[in-house]
């Protein structure tokens, strides 16, 4: 094997040689004691270094920055409590399946034990939420150790990869030897990336699809991870097969496509479940039956034969037992069973499916008429209409997270990022600083709500400091919504702690040289929102909306997933058509 | 749905963290571990883990597709599924005055136990054998006085080199194509 030589370098000149041959253009970060001989080494990079306000931001930026661009995203933090408030963030990547690399300080090797000054066994505490982690002591350790971390955390089923480097590694003089170019991917010997489909279960599962009467694609953040967009929309337009998607795969399929049903699970719109739950085959791909997707188990879709196609061997099986599972990438099984699968016209099954959805209409909030009161749903239908569907949302955990899945309508991947597996409130701020940084040029939108806005604020300074834009959509209902809405569905309206007093948002803007707007009126929202996008800087919207509407349908943790609770109907006498 | 117990030696890099990477996926996912071993094996750099697990059948088999998602497990075989040696070995003692002795002798000999020391009270016996063996003549040596064990847990292998055996990695059937063959560690 050919290397490339070069003179001595010391370990942290060998972190930011790696870095920048991995790609990496920006990393997010914090020093501290334990990493500094690496920041020192960072003064004469060209790579841009982002200082956050918290280490769990530097995590849930480079989280945002993967998902926006399907690179790997870094972060960097010191040793200790650096390290630890890197774990919030390293979950919410290992939940959500995002590629990150995460470079911490530890104390010198010599200490190691001790309980020395900011010590903490960090690749111990992350061992159980990474899909791998390092701890090195050698400088001769550090190029292989973070080149595998890169190829394991974006290979395969992505997630999250710590690296965590003695100072006294960091200090080592090494030779820095990197493969050349030309040598092969790199192969480790316990390493799995990913199992090929096998051809028996390519032609059972074609056997099924084209067999089924009322079929649904259930289509999830695989079907993003793989490129298997365009696809999925053949594999859709040859079979007139509907998709229902989950939060994650939301964009995977165009939501505006005639065959979009949207979002499945606990608020997935009654339509959705309903015909999940009658169908005769399910067809998941790139997606893991999670318990907010399938309610009870016992009574989920049980007449529907199911196929799982599937990166990760151990989801298969896990919750929902699947009568063929296709183990592989998503994008590769597809490619081999689209051309088995038979074209065939559209069928009374998407006609049952449309006389749902008439029922519902008359439900939604969209149909309400004009009554002074600004709806959360409102907001999000606006933001959707004045960004013609193309902005790069990111949403926060809760109630807003929920009506923007519902009524923002995603038609394109990577175009949503929220926090689905872990439900991490405090993500979307930097989690969109992350992705503005992946995507220059995009329309970045935070929606998120006034309590997990008040958990990582501080990373709106990042945004001055940084001079880049996000526009805030702030849903300010002054509670704690979704906890509230279970309060009251589920606790006889005890509002336990959920009643929340937030700060002058407005105030809060202008404190960081950013400019802050409040909406209270439906008829204010054009405006505001078109004034967001035409200032240069970071806006905050504050939307003073109804302070106890409720996401719905709802179906209770646990509960059927056809029995939903529903909007109280009729809530108008003449429901208008809400397109 | 029906468990049975289940044996599955897991081979490993031999470096550090190892074993707490293995015991910690057990733990996170609830598995119940009946025994575990570690050794070495017959290559400096490579350890094996045998355990014993009670489990259903898809349950053991998502365990080893669990255990293939860890970077530092080489290869996994569940043994229950062939014909396949286990044997662990117990040191018992049991207090035995010398009129005891002559029974404790015969039901040694019986079960091909070694008796490894005697003293005044009592005596300290080595058996290797299958668990279940082990289990028999602790019960029995129990009739005859007061018994004290302790045992290694199992280790395992094969009847035959493991070629043409699949890693499960997820599914059921004849073995996946393009699969990594067990026969030969990685």
């Amino acid at each position: 094997m050919e290397q490339t030589k070069q003179k001595k370098l010391t370990g942290s000149q060998i972190v930011w040689e790696v870095l920048a041959r991995e790609g990496v253009e920006v990393v997010f970060g914090y020093p501290g004691g334990a990493i500094m001989p690496i920041y020192d080494a960072m003064y004469h990079q060209k790579i841009r270094h982002v200082l956050v306000r918290h280490e769990q931001g530097a995590s849930h930026m480079a989280d945002g920055y993967a998902r926006a661009s399907g690179k790997v995203g870094v972060c960097l933090a010191t040793s200790g409590p650096g390290a630890t408030n890197l774990v919030t963030g390293i979950a919410t990547a290992m939940l959500d399946s995002s590629p990150i690399v995460c470079i911490t300080g530890q104390v010198a090797s010599a200490l190691i034990g001790t309980d020395a000054f900011q010590e903490v066994d960090i690749t111990g505490v992350t061992l159980p939420i990474t899909k791998h982690n390092y701890l090195v002591t050698r400088v001769e350790e550090i190029a292989p150790a973070i080149r595998e971390a890169f190829f394991i955390a974006r290979s395969g089923r992505p997630g999250p990869v710590l690296v965590d480097i003695t100072k006294d590694a960091q200090q080592g003089l090494g030779e820095f030897i990197w493969p050349a170019p030309d040598e092969k991917p790199l192969k480790l010997r316990g390493y799995r990336a990913e199992v090929q489909t096998r051809d028996d279960e390519i032609i059972r599962a074609a056997e099924l699809i084209n067999a089924a009467e009322r079929p649904v694609i259930l289509s999830g953040q695989g079907i993003v991870h793989s490129s298997a967009t365009a696809l999925l929309t053949e594999l859709v337009e040859k079979s007139n097969i509907p998709v229902a998607s989950t939060l994650l795969g939301l964009g995977g399929f165009p939501a505006t496509h005639p065959m979009s049903l949207g979002m499945m699970g606990m608020h997935g719109e009654a339509w959705v479940n309903t015909a999940i739950q009658e169908a005769d085959l399910l067809i998941a791909l790139g997606m893991r039956f999670d318990d907010r997707v399938t309610g009870n188990l016992k009574t989920y879709a049980p007449n529907a034969k199911k196929i799982h196609a599937e990166i990760d061997p151990s989801e298969i099986n896990k919750n929902v037992k699947v009568d063929v599972p296709l183990v592989g990438d998503v994008r590769r099984t597809l490619s081999e069973l689209v051309p088995r699968v038979i074209s065939r016209e559209p069928t009374g099954w998407l006609k049952r499916i449309s006389a749902l959805k008439g029922d519902s209409a008359v439900r939604d909030v969209q149909s309400l008429p004009p009554n002074g009161k600004l709806y959360a749903a409102h907001v999000m239908n606006d933001l959707w209409r004045l960004t013609e569907g193309n902005a790069l949302v990111v949403t926060d955990v809760g109630q807003h997270q929920m009506w923007e899945a519902q009524y923002y309508k995603h038609d394109h991947a990577r175009k949503l990022i929220t926090s689905g597996g872990l439900g991490t409130m405090g993500f979307a701020l930097p989690a969109a600083i992350g992705a503005r940084f992946a995507k220059p040029e995009d329309d970045v939108w935070v929606v998120v709500g006034d309590g997990g806005f008040q958990m990582t604020a501080a990373e709106l300074s990042v945004c001055a400091q940084e001079g880049i834009k996000v526009n805030v959509a702030l849903i300010n209902n002054g509670y704690l919504g979704m906890v509230r809405q279970w309060q009251q569905f589920f606790y006889e309206g005890r509002y336990s702690a959920t009643p929340m007093k937030g700060p002058d948002f407005v105030k809060l803007a202008e404190a960081h040289g950013l400019t802050g707007i409040r909406v209270t009126k439906r008829e204010e929202v054009e405006a505001a929102v078109l004034r967001a996008k035409a200032e240069p800087g970071t806006v905050i919207l504050e939307f003073r909306v109804e302070q106890e509407d409720s996401v719905y349908p709802m179906v209770p943790s646990g509960a059927d997933l056809h029995n939903m609770i529903r909007r109280p109907s009729p809530i108008v006498e003449t429901a208008q058509d809400p397109s | 749905m029906e468990t049975k117990v289940h044996t599955f030696v897991a081979y490993v890099e031999d470096k550090p963290g190892v074993l707490n990477r293995v015991i910690s996926l057990f733990r996170r996912r609830g598995y119940n571990i009946e025994s575990l071993n570690v050794g070495r094996t017959e290559r400096p750099e490579v350890s094996q883990i045998t355990l014993v697990v009670r489990a259903d059948q898809d349950t053991a088999r998502r365990l080893v597709a669990n255990l293939y998602k860890l970077v530092s497990v080489l290869q996994v075989l569940d043994l229950s599924r062939e014909p396949s040696v286990v044997r662990e070995l117990a040191l018992v003692r049991i207090r035995a005055d010398q009129l005891g002795r002559a029974e404790i002798l015969k039901l040694c000999e019986a079960a091909q136990a070694r008796v490894v020391n005697v003293s005044v009270d009592s005596v300290v016996l080595e058996l290797t054998d299958g668990p279940d063996k082990v289990d028999a003549l602790y019960e029995q040596l129990q009739s005859l006085g007061s018994v004290e064990m302790v045992r290694t847990g199992a280790v395992a292998v094969a009847h035959a080199p493991q070629t043409g055996i699949p890693p499960d990695l997820g599914r059921a059937g004849k073995p996946p194509t393009g699969a990594p063959d067990a026969g030969s560690l990685p």
